[in-house]
């Protein structure tokens, strides 16, 4: 980074050392490490519960500890000394250090698990196998690479949140704001998923949205909602409603705060463990430019991305395809559709396997082609073939649990009777067509399109504008392309490739080895700042649609500049403050912390009233009034 | 095309400059021997703590100054010469002028000690003398002992930063509370408690008597006017500024402490104004100093001045005095006039809470109830709403039944208002 400069005269002997206490907590910390790492040399461990306690113990042991030697002695207030000296916060010898180890763990934990010891058919080995009396104690599963992060995940947050409490005792906000954070990452990403998966539910994070969970649509994930019954098909309405009704409300009213800094796991990680960092974003005016770009680009790659998994997963392409021992069919018909990856009769047998009483296939297509079964190897329950055309009342009567007769392709056989109250299950989707859903998505797009454009034109950035009209023109005239051309591959891909391009660019590089594994370097918000689609929606109905803002206190600013310094978005604070002008911009995330540093008193978050909220022709306060109303007059002309 | 020449790049220069450009499309430079860029005066504090790199006390990117077509030039003006229009700067360059801002700003006060110009005796006002204090006090091997002379703004900031470096500092205070020369008593005492439980070893009633240094000049020890002698290796001095305006002396604009100014800033040259900590108002504005150094005040100065150059004549007219700080721990933030002691007819109401963490006190008239201003610790309130209340007159009486709406905390905070309200409800009953 250029930024990065050692100006000679002006850094001294500094308040940098560490004191006695924060020594033997830190010696502590890096115990409980070094036995993580020697059972990932697969030093075999005589009580592996006993000595992940052990190990979990000290991390969290070495953090509270330190953080105990840290602030209990001084008095509640900032406690920003010589955060600009250590090595570690200010981009130094320290701080690169812990970038390797950080993407480090990242890139072993995205694309080398077997080096922390998963092993696919068989026994954990490893670090991952220590973690494995845990993971069986909550779940019944043996760990895996996931369980092991998400355990050390959440141990970060709740330990670094005890410390980032203790350093901001006397501000109500910010110990609320990190208690919350503390318990989502505690209940609903670590425990409630565990204890669902316990249960044969799906494992979801309810408060992991789409797109930031990019993978909720995704074809094996609707098949494990649909699958689970009644509670499934509520979680997947559930994560609907999230991104297209439960966040704009909440957004209105608190702005993104409610999510980013409250909620958000990411978030969490952030404001807790990455809080010594956040003064490392990047104030710069350049910095604002790339974010704008790359920020918005990520989202639309996530929309196309998630339009085309949903839409090849509508064409019935991965739905039979799913089936398996996990599916619970007793004795239930199930109906499957065309589909072409998984050969049909592994198909069958799968849902034998799962207790299906029998399967019909439906046929949609309008070919004379009989479907047959390539062999009949193993399989005991009963296959029958069905025209859609044929049967149209049948399958309704089917899907109404009443008593049905269906009409078989081979009129050799006999008609399918089908008693009344037999439960089905219809491998098919027909709930949703195809059609429905891509004309769906350029309905709302253009609508959202529309709405901006008309309404909030003038709110709009000169290259905002171009970038909005360029995106929606591109997107929506590919989509509609190559949805007409019949190709079946929507934005000219295959849309698993899209799938997998996404999770390994943005999921597994930009929000985890950069985002995550560069905090010491880039700041602790980077995949927030530049990255997260959600984060980009957010903040997007933030800045136009928001009760949101932070106010300043008339002409009170001294242009200290602690407020920009701090800001972990990299927004340039002062420049707003030193002019009187709230700020309202799209990356804010409500942290509170330029409230927080501020000597002055002089920033707020704060909802009120849209009216007046974006204030650009304020003066400061302080003036004769008849000079306030002059130059307001000259900054309107 | 109209030079306007400014001389200091200090908040009222630069403001004046940035507000000239708004206006206008004159030729405009500014001349600075301290720095090349714009920075915050108020934030070299916090360059010491490491809470800041220099870099970040400084409002706009470099390109800002290009874009805006505001020249810099890195010189020190030696002489103003009115008559020519010409000023001589230190590298020999003479350079020429339409009209001429000076925004000098300050310089620490001495009064004459003996030995205070010994090496390791400073003030905190420039970023020379920050590079000097990192120099005379990096750490508490190098300086054992620092003692403070004064208890003004710049003592007690420069007290919370030596304190981050674990240096020992003794802060020697006239008067008997901390800043009770404009402080009421109880406000001062609050204060002076808070930077006692710091560690500081605050000396009320003390003054500086002479500076004892080494063979090499360097000072070793002070000695206190009741006769105690402080062995230190830095010494600060923060009894008050004065304008610093020697440059001036012999080039015919007429100075007494600051240079001297009209209700339009305008010297008794015309075409040559003064703004900032370095100006002097020959008329006083309302019950303000006629020499106001204030950051705030200063960045207003710039604001009005830029008017009157631009053909828009407008006298220098602040209004509601407010004010802040924050004494290490604590903010403080002042609007309208409360005054050390109340002036004749008035009254002080003072709260504070059980931790001395948060308080307030009130001047109001007796007679009318007239709210005159209010002293606010460790309790953010809105600027915008008591200039409002000072503008509409309000009564004391309004004032505190209402103080919830000027609430300015965060959110979450526990407010103290409706104790407040209580305990001003049972005081005003005749005991």
């Amino acid at each position: 980074m250029s930024d990065y400069q050692r100006n000679m005269s002006l850094t001294g002997e500094p308040p940098k050392s560490l004191n006695a206490g924060q020594k033997i907590f830190t010696a502590l910390g890096l115990f409980g490490l070094a036995i993580l790492i020697i059972a990932n040399f697969n030093v075999n461990f005589p009580d592996k519960t006993l000595w992940l306690s052990i190990a979990l113990g000290s991390i969290i042991g070495g953090i509270v500890g330190f953080s105990w030697a840290t602030y209990s002695g001084k008095s509640a207030g900032i406690k920003n000394d010589g955060v600009m000296f250590k090595s570690i916060t200010s981009r130094g010898l320290w701080a690169w250090m812990a970038i390797l180890a950080f993407s480090g763990f990242y890139v072993l934990l995205y694309f080398y698990p077997q080096y922390l010891g998963l092993v696919a058919d068989g026994d954990n080995t490893g670090v991952i196998a220590l973690f494995d009396p845990f993971s069986k104690f909550l779940s019944g599963n043996p760990a895996s690479q996931w369980f092991v992060y998400g355990t050390l995940y959440t141990i970060a947050i709740l330990s670094f949140g005890i410390k980032f409490m203790w350093k901001y005792r006397h501000n109500s906000y910010e110990l609320i704001r990190t208690g919350s954070v503390m318990f989502f990452q505690a209940s609903f990403a670590f425990i409630i998923p565990e204890i669902m998966s316990s249960l044969n539910q799906p494992y979801y994070d309810f408060k992991n949205i789409w797109p930031l969970n990019y993978d909720l649509f995704a074809g094996y994930k609707i098949d494990e909602f649909l699958g689970a019954g009644n509670f499934g098909v509520a979680m997947l309405i559930f994560g609907v409603a999230s991104i297209f009704v439960i966040t704009p409300i909440l957004t209105y009213k608190y702005g993104k705060r409610w999510y980013c800094s409250w909620v958000c796991g990411c978030g969490g990680l952030a404001e807790t463990a990455g809080d010594s960092f956040r003064q490392l974003s990047n104030k710069k005016q350049y910095a604002w430019n790339i974010e704008r770009w790359v920020i918005h680009s990520v989202l639309v790659f996530a929309v196309v991305m998630t339009t085309a998994v949903v839409y090849s997963y509508l064409k019935g392409n991965e739905s039979a395809m799913s089936i398996g021992s996990w599916n619970d069919f007793s004795d239930k018909v199930v109906f499957i559709g065309e589909q072409d990856q998984k050969p049909l009769h592994d198909v069958v047998l799968a849902a034998q396997e799962a207790g299906a009483a029998q399967v019909v296939y439906l046929d949609r297509s309008d070919s004379d082609q009989m479907v047959t079964l390539e062999s009949k190897e193993g399989i005991t329950i009963p296959f029958n073939v069905v025209k859609e055309k044929d049967n149209v009342q049948g399958i309704k009567q089917v899907n109404e649990q009443k008593q049905a007769t269906l009409l078989p392709v081979d009129r050799s056989m006999a008609d399918i009777k089908i008693e009344k109250g037999t439960e089905s299950v219809i491998y098919d989707n027909v709930w949703l067509s195809k059609e429905s859903f891509v004309w769906g998505v350029v309905g709302l797009l253009t609508l959202i399109f529309g709405l901006v454009m008309i309404f909030k034109r003038k709110e709009l950035a000169k290259d905002a504008k171009i970038g909005a009209v360029a995106y929606f023109v591109i997107v929506v005239g590919i989509l509609v392309f190559t949805y007409l051309d019949g190709s079946g591959k929507l934005f000219f891909f295959e849309s698993w490739k899209l799938n997998k391009y996404y999770g390994f660019l943005i999921g597994a590089v930009f929000s985890g080895v950069i985002g995550t594994g560069f905090y010491p370097i880039f700041g602790n918000r980077v995949w927030c700042r530049f990255g997260c689609p959600m984060a980009a929606i957010l903040g997007f109905q933030q800045r136009m649609f928001s009760r949101f803002r932070i106010t300043t206190n008339g002409g009170q600013c001294i242009s200290c500049g602690n407020c920009s310094t701090y800001c972990e978005m990299g927004i340039d604070v002062r420049a707003y403050a030193q002019k009187g002008e709230n700020i309202v911009r799209s990356s804010c995330v409500g942290c509170g912390i330029c409230s927080a540093v501020c000597p002055r008193g002089v920033l707020k978050l704060e909802n009120g009233s849209m009216e007046g909220r974006i204030n650009s022709d304020s003066v400061l306060l302080g003036q004769d009034p008849d000079l306030m109303a002059l130059l307001s007059g000259n900054k309107n002309s | 095309m109209e030079h306007i020449v400014i001389i200091g790049n200090g908040i009222a220069g630069i403001t004046a400059a940035r507000y000239i450009r708004k206006l206008s499309d004159k030729r405009i430079t500014v001349i600075s021997a301290e720095t090349d860029y714009f920075f915050s005066r108020t934030a070299l504090m916090y360059v010491y703590m490491g809470h800041m790199k220099f870099e970040h006390t400084q409002p706009y990117e470099n390109w800002f100054w290009e874009k805006n077509r505001i020249e810099l030039k890195r010189d020190y003006v030696k002489h103003v010469h009115p008559e020519t229009k010409m000023l001589s700067l230190d590298s020999g360059e003479q350079f020429s002028y339409d009209k001429l801002v000076i925004a000098t700003g300050s310089i620490s006060n001495k009064f004459g000690w003996p030995g205070e110009d010994l090496q390791g005796v400073q003030g905190l006002i420039t970023r020379d003398d920050l590079e000097l204090l990192e120099v005379n006090a990096p750490n508490n091997d190098i300086c054992k002992r620092a003692v403070l002379i004064g208890g003004g703004l710049i003592g007690v900031e420069l007290a919370e930063m030596l304190h981050t470096r674990k240096i020992p500092v003794t802060f020697l205070v006239r008067e008997e509370a901390f800043w009770s020369g404009v402080l009421p008593k109880a406000d001062a005492r609050m204060i002076s408690d808070h930077i006692i439980s710091h560690g500081i070893d605050l000396q009320h009633e003390e003054e500086l008597d002479e500076i004892i240094g080494d063979e090499n000049g360097r000072v070793t020890a002070i000695k206190t006017k009741k006769g105690e002698t402080i062995e230190c290796n830095l010494v600060g001095l923060c009894a008050g500024v004065k304008p610093q305006i020697g440059f001036l002396a012999s080039s015919g604009i007429e100075t007494d402490k600051g240079i001297l100014v009209d209700e339009h800033l305008q010297t008794n040259i015309k075409g040559i104004y003064a703004i900032g900590d370095c100006a002097q108002q020959r008329k006083a504005v309302g019950e303000r100093k006629p020499v106001e150094a204030v950051w705030y005040t200063g960045r207003m100065m710039g604001e009005t001045l830029a008017q009157t150059l631009c053909g828009n004549p407008m006298e220098w007219s602040p209004g509601n005095w407010f004010n802040s700080a924050k004494f290490m721990d604590i903010e403080y933030q002042t609007y309208g006039w409360v005054w050390a002691e109340p002036k004749d007819g008035n009254e002080h109401y003072h709260w504070q809470d059980e931790k001395n963490e948060r308080a307030i006190t009130v001047e109001f008239e007796i007679a009318s109830r007239k709210f005159i201003g209010i002293n606010t610790f460790g309790i953010r309130m809105k600027h915008e709403v008591f200039d409002n209340w000072l503008n509409e007159e309000r009564s004391v009486d309004h004032v505190m039944e209402h103080l919830s709406k000027s609430c300015f905390d965060p959110e979450f905070y526990k407010k103290p208002f409706k104790k407040i309200n209580t305990h001003f409800q049972n005081q005003k009953v005749p005991s």
